[in-house]
């Protein structure tokens, strides 16, 4: 299972009220370094699939949550649980290291 | 990953994603040699090097209307892949050069082997290394204009440098920000004339020349100014903005290699030219991270030939 695309409309729904901690992908297509993180991010929905929701924002076409996030720089993944950001991780990272950086969150 | 790729002695491993690396691979792979190419995530900047961070490119021999930095790095693997190039997308944390095969560590703790290696690692962007770089990186400081120039909208940023790319994501921020102020050391700009006309005819283009970035301030993740140094007069001003982008040059990714391999005063790879031989036998090195002169996707490309002829032609040798 590849990381959801979600939307600004979908963002309090499916991000802020959900019970599993979220993983979000903030990304675009003329992003270089997001091509590379992107099937990492998908690898990690796989392999956490029910411990941890994996999403995907396209930026270009949902700018209004970025805005609100204060994104400036692409990738960034944040790790939003019970409403709140809980972590955020800016610029693009081999698995490994995403993997230790979500494990609390696990 | 394969059994078959970690425990094989490779013939040729190419240590790089770049033009260097997959042109390498190309010709290593027509030559039957079946390389295996790592390309690295993090370390040295992404996987598929500086090209999958600019937008047109121009001046790659055969693409009349230009093609977009990305798309041509796609092209250049699926040619690779073509003809069998296998990869492993990680990061190599060590490398072994005092015995054969060669051996590669990656991140994950996976050992490759090599008779043959063919460093390709490119360079990554030089850091100005003054106090609020590094807190704000990616909250309005960054290397990328074509990543992050998206989020300065009707604002200003400066682009620090004087050299074709300072001059490219300049022009390429007037598409979003409202101003754009270079910021250069001296009076006169490294780059071609074809670059700086460009941004000379552009209107939102400023120049604060003569000065360098002393400190960037902000708070709670914005960027709020750059304080400027005058390299005449000594004197600091604050310069408001909402982003700096850098555009200052690159370090070559030499780190796997120190004290095994020589660099030159610059910090990159030396070689046997006009070959790409490098002091241990066996090894050899292409692209931006053993060129200090040119680093353009086209020669990166030509000395990724080269080197693959080079290795063909050692490890044939050795056979004899």
């Amino acid at each position: 299972m590849a990381a959801t695309p979600v939307t600004d409309a979908q963002w309090p729904t499916e991000v802020l009220e959900s019970d599993l901690p979220v993983l979000v992908d903030f990304w675009a297509e003329w992003c270089g370094p997001c091509r590379m993180v992107g099937p990492i991010v998908d690898q990690i929905a796989a392999e956490q699939a029910g411990k941890l929701k994996v999403l995907k924002l396209n930026v270009d076409e949902n700018p209004a949550t970025a805005r609100d996030y204060g994104i400036m720089s692409i990738p960034t993944l944040l790790v939003m649980k019970g409403g709140e950001e809980a972590k955020r991780i800016v610029g693009a990272k081999g698995k490994a290291q995403l993997e230790a950086d979500l494990a609390a969150f696990l | 990953m394969s059994e078959t790729v970690t425990d094989a002695i490779h013939d040729v491993i190419i240590l790089g994603s770049g033009p260097a690396g997959l042109t390498a691979a190309v010709y290593a792979g027509r030559a039957n040699l079946h390389p295996l190419l790592v390309e690295g995530v993090v370390e040295g900047g992404p996987t598929g090097g500086q090209l999958t961070l600019t937008t047109d490119v121009e001046n790659f021999p055969g693409f009349s209307e230009g093609i977009m930095g990305p798309e041509l790095i796609a092209q250049m693997r699926a040619q690779a892949e073509r003809f069998g190039t296998s990869f492993v997308t990680e990061d190599v944390v060590r490398a072994e050069l005092g015995s054969h095969p060669f051996v590669l560590e990656t991140a994950s703790g996976v050992e490759l082997r090599a008779r043959a290696l063919i460093v390709a690692t490119g360079a990554k962007p030089r850091r100005l290394d003054v106090p609020g770089e590094d807190e704000l990186w990616g909250s309005g400081v960054s290397a990328c204009a074509t990543c992050d120039g998206f989020f300065f909208r009707d604002r200003h940023v400066v682009v620090v440098g004087g050299g074709d790319s300072a001059m490219e994501e300049a022009t390429f921020l007037t598409k979003f920000a409202s101003k754009v102020t270079i910021v250069h050391r001296r009076e006169e700009f490294r780059a071609s004339a074809i670059m700086i006309d460009r941004a000379r005819r552009n209107e939102r283009i400023e120049y604060a020349l003569n000065a360098t970035v002393a400190r960037v301030n902000g708070a709670d993740g914005v960027v709020s100014s750059v304080t400027l140094e005058d390299t005449v007069t000594g004197e600091q001003r604050d310069l408001p903005c909402d982003g700096m982008f850098l555009a200052i040059g690159h370090i070559p990714n030499t780190g796997l290699f120190e004290g095994v391999l020589d660099t030159d005063e610059e910090g990159y790879l030396v070689v046997e030219e006009p070959s790409t031989r490098t002091k241990v036998e066996g090894v050899f090195a292409c692209g931006d991270v053993m060129d200090h002169t040119y680093r353009q996707a086209v020669t990166a490309a030509g000395t990724g030939c080269k080197a693959a002829i080079d290795a063909e032609r050692w490890l044939a040798d050795q056979d004899d």
